[in-house]
């Protein structure tokens, strides 16, 4: 028996000497090497074809990777020119003529120019093409306006649409409209996701599922080399891990840092904290053809009922900020500053309630379990919820996880809930108001109007923004839309997402873009 | 004894083709759909309806199942919707990682809970085998993700002893000792609850073996004492402790899910819970066949161990 004992001993001996061993080793570790920004994301991205995604997460690397025929100005929503130097536009609208940059290659050497261009939207939109099978292109829709693609001369490219469409320099400047080598499509075919080839800052290096990607400096990048050697992007799913591989030095940058711990970065040495206001609305959709929310002055109760203030404050710990209404300010050029939110005020509530006899009605609520842009959905419910109890308002909660519940939402809410909630972020202002809040837009047509608002003017204001190709116009026509939409309150307005970032304070000349991308061009470590 | 194994083997077959309909039926009867999962907010019906005929989803279910089962037997098992490569890539680079994890972590219990176990028994009522009762126990109630947490934040954000994650370090590394340092933490959380199961059946079980008449025998005889707990004792007790540790792998596996996702370990159990999450039907059938294998694998391995050591069973 002693010598079992001592057996156990030995092994406690052995398995010290183990640990100790472990520990000089994994300090070093511990720390990223120089030169090199690791960057801890939210998830393994779904593929590196920029066509073929539609998730944030992979968004953030590709715009390291490739280049749009334009690009949105750092810090702004507003297009500049990237791979195209200039662009003309017909009287009608439905011309676009774009001038490309001379000189450019894809990382595999091969010249980007204008049958590149139009290799890319043939790709995504010609169902006969024969690489049209490396997809599927989900958000190819957005260029569902774009009729031919033609080619005038080697530098010189142009688009025929089939009916104006003000949003599509917009949409080029998203990640859909990322330029991909059309060698490397033909070299690897379905495959092209894990083998990306693009014309940007960063090129390609190795995709270790699971574990990383990495990204090297492409030293012939036409808008001047990047300072950062490489750029290795990181799953990782668990935001308690992230903030935990954040602490240790595991990584120098984080994205999504969770509400919870904000508070570890902000403020303390060693940590900068980013954030930035995006263009992503959280509101409720209330059921607009049965129940009391039928009734206009019951679903302007809910919209002062519901205290905004400390919802961003407690449950979402200041990562988001008031919302006033459909429109995102960060739209700043369409957006309506002369418009103010809600005020909490539920004596009002009250007084409106009581004058549409709605008092004491019962109410279905959806909320989700999570989802995309919802931020922090099942505590935010709960607390709407309190608030609607406190004028009266009976609500039932009904949670489903995010699939589910987009299945019973976006179908219309019609004879089975009186509430539900949502959240968008879109790349213009265009897109949410005209597929959520246009008579048009009501789900039996295709759209997203849940809640089956309708008013005449709106839908209006919506086609006639949305064909104008003149920026003041389509701002004053969406601001009038904003003013209108508040009044009739087809929804509760409740929050703007602010995206934060951490990193550590070795990182230089880093800043979070209104449009949620991530760009490391400048960046410094 | 092959014929044995041959036979159980063969048995394997109707169990996971029955598994594969289940879980496909399953599949089909959650709400929401791969194209709504990637869609997201943009899941227009027309865009929904688009990008599951361009998925080959619009086909009727029992075609499309017949189809996965004909891709199967030629060892196709498809391309993830969400992770745009082949199943059986993904799903075997997976399954290694949660093998070494799930294997060093059985290892580790396997050890620690039949010497705590043996311990325990033979100073039965005594103090370490008080010390080892409570520590078990505390063990065995720790919800394991919890442990994970405070394990990373005692050595990985205090210690920094540790790496937080991963399997590998991100640059450099990739050899032994740098997969060493990863899998401690993780192995260990993960080993935790098995040891104090594996704990207390030795030592239920060692304590019966104990009080049997050849035991009291061999002592009569003068045979010393640790030879009668080794050698009489303690090979007796493992006939009963084999089998349970065969079942203690399939819940290693289980609660793998758990701590690959603490841990960020990229094995199986989180290529799981994102594949039904995102309703990849193609990567969950691959993902459940393959940990619906090694679990009865396991468990026959464990028969065998059992029937090799059991003179009984040997006739």
């Amino acid at each position: 028996m002693k010598r079992l004992l001592n057996w156990a001993k030995r092994l406690s001996v052995a398995a010290i000497i183990v640990s100790a061993c472990a520990l000089p080793f994994s300090q070093v570790l511990a720390q990223t090497p120089p030169n090199v920004l690791v960057v801890g994301q939210i998830a393994e991205p779904k593929s590196l074809d920029p066509q073929a995604v539609t998730a944030v997460n992979d968004f953030r690397i590709l715009m390291n990777v490739y280049d749009g025929l334009v690009r949105y100005k750092d810090g702004a929503l507003e297009v500049e020119p990237s791979l195209a130097t200039s662009w003309t536009i017909s009287e009608g609208g439905t011309v676009y003529t774009f001038k490309l940059r001379d000189g450019v290659s894809f990382h595999d050497g091969t010249p980007f120019n204008a049958d590149a261009v139009k290799f890319n939207f043939d790709r995504m939109l010609d169902e006969k093409h024969p690489y049209h099978n490396t997809g599927p292109f989900p958000l190819s829709f957005f260029f569902s306006a774009v009729d031919k693609v033609t080619t005038i001369d080697d530098s010189t490219v142009q688009f025929k649409l089939k009916n104006p469409y003000a949003p599509f320099l917009s949409n080029l400047a998203y990640p859909t409209g990322l330029i991909v080598s059309p060698a490397g499509v033909k070299k690897h075919g379905k495959d092209f996701g894990r083998n990306p080839v693009g014309t940007g800052a960063f090129k390609f290096a190795e995709w270790e599922s699971n574990a990383k990607i990495v990204v090297t400096r492409n030293d012939n990048y036409w808008d001047g080399a990047a300072k950062l050697e490489a750029v290795v992007f990181r799953p990782i799913t668990d935001g308690n891990t992230r903030v935990a591989e954040m602490l240790s030095g595991g990584i120098d940058m984080m994205v999504e840092v969770p509400p919870d711990s904000v508070a570890k970065f902000d403020g303390q040495p060693g940590y900068q904290l980013f954030e930035q206001a995006g263009p992503h609305v959280w509101f409720l959709i209330l059921n607009i053809k049965e129940g009391p929310f039928a009734d206009k002055r019951v679903r302007q109760a809910a919209n002062y009922a519901i205290n905004k203030k400390a919802l961003v404050e407690n449950v979402l710990q200041g990562t988001a900020a008031i919302a006033a209404g459909p429109t995102p300010p960060a739209f700043s050029w369409a957006y309506n500053d002369a418009l103010q939110p809600y005020p909490y005020d539920p004596e009002k509530a009250k007084s409106l309630i009581k004058a549409a006899g709605a008092d004491g009605a019962e109410l279905t609520f959806y909320v989700t379990e999570g989802g995309s842009g919802m931020l922090d959905p099942v505590p935010m419910g709960a607390a709407i919820q309190a608030d609607l109890a406190k004028i009266g308002l009976k609500v039932k909660i009904e949670t489903y996880e995010w699939n589910t519940f987009l299945g019973k939402v976006n179908p219309g809410l019609e004879g089975k809930a009186d509430m539900a909630e949502m959240a968008w972020m879109t790349n213009d202002p265009d897109t949410l108001p005209y597929l959520a809040l246009r008579t048009g837009a009501w789900p039996d047509k295709g759209g997203f109007n849940s809640g089956y608002y309708s008013n005449p003017e709106v839908d209006d204001l919506l086609e006639a923004a949305r064909s104008s190709t003149d920026q003041s116009e389509r701002a004053t026509l969406y601001k009038k839309m904003q003013t209108i939409v508040q009044e009739d309150a087809p929804w509760v307005f409740v929050a703007n997402w602010k995206q934060n970032a951490v990193t550590s304070s070795a990182v230089k000349n880093f800043a979070l873009q209104p449009s949620f991308f991530l760009t490391l061009h400048k960046t410094t470590k | 004894m092959a014929n044995y194994i041959f036979k159980r083997l063969i048995a394997m077959f109707p169990v996971m083709l029955g598994l594969t309909v289940i879980v496909f039926t399953i599949m089909a009867m959650i709400p929401g759909d791969p194209a709504l999962a990637i869609l997201g907010s943009y899941a227009t019906p027309e865009n929904v309806e688009k990008l599951n005929r361009d998925l080959g989803l619009d086909k009727p279910l029992v075609e499309q199942y017949l189809i996965w089962l004909g891709n199967l037997l030629t060892g196709d098992l498809g391309r993830s919707y969400n992770l745009n490569r082949p199943v059986l890539d993904e799903v075997l680079e997976r399954f290694s990682a949660t093998l070494i994890l799930a294997g060093a972590s059985l290892l580790l219990c396997s050890i620690l809970g039949l010497l705590a176990g043996v311990i325990s028994a033979v100073h039965q009522f005594g103090w370490a085998d008080r010390a080892i009762t409570f520590l078990v126990l505390i063990g065995i109630s720790m919800p394991s993700f919890w442990l994970g947490l405070l394990l990373i934040l005692v050595f990985a954000v205090n210690l920094k002893w540790l790496p937080a994650s991963g399997m590998y370090a991100i640059y450099g590394g990739g050899d032994l000792a740098d997969l060493f340092s990863h899998l401690l933490l993780p192995a260990f959380t993960l080993a935790v609850v098995a040891t104090g199961v594996i704990a207390r059946l030795t030592r239920a079980s060692m304590l019966e073996v104990l009080r049997q008449d050849y035991i009291r025998t061999a002592r009569a005889k003068g045979v010393a004492e640790r030879s009668v707990i080794y050698k009489h004792a303690f090979k007796a007790a493992l006939v009963t402790v084999i089998p349970v540790i065969g079942i203690q792998a399939g819940l290693v596996l289980g609660g793998a899910v758990y701590i690959e996702t603490v841990f960020q370990w990229p094995g199986i159990g989180r290529m799981l819970v994102k594949a039904i999450s995102t309703r990849d039907i193609l990567l969950v059938q691959g993902g459940v066949l393959v940990v619906a294998a090694s679990y009865v694998l396991f468990n026959l391995l464990a028969d065998v161990v059992q029937h090799l050591l059991d003179p009984r069973l040997k006739s």
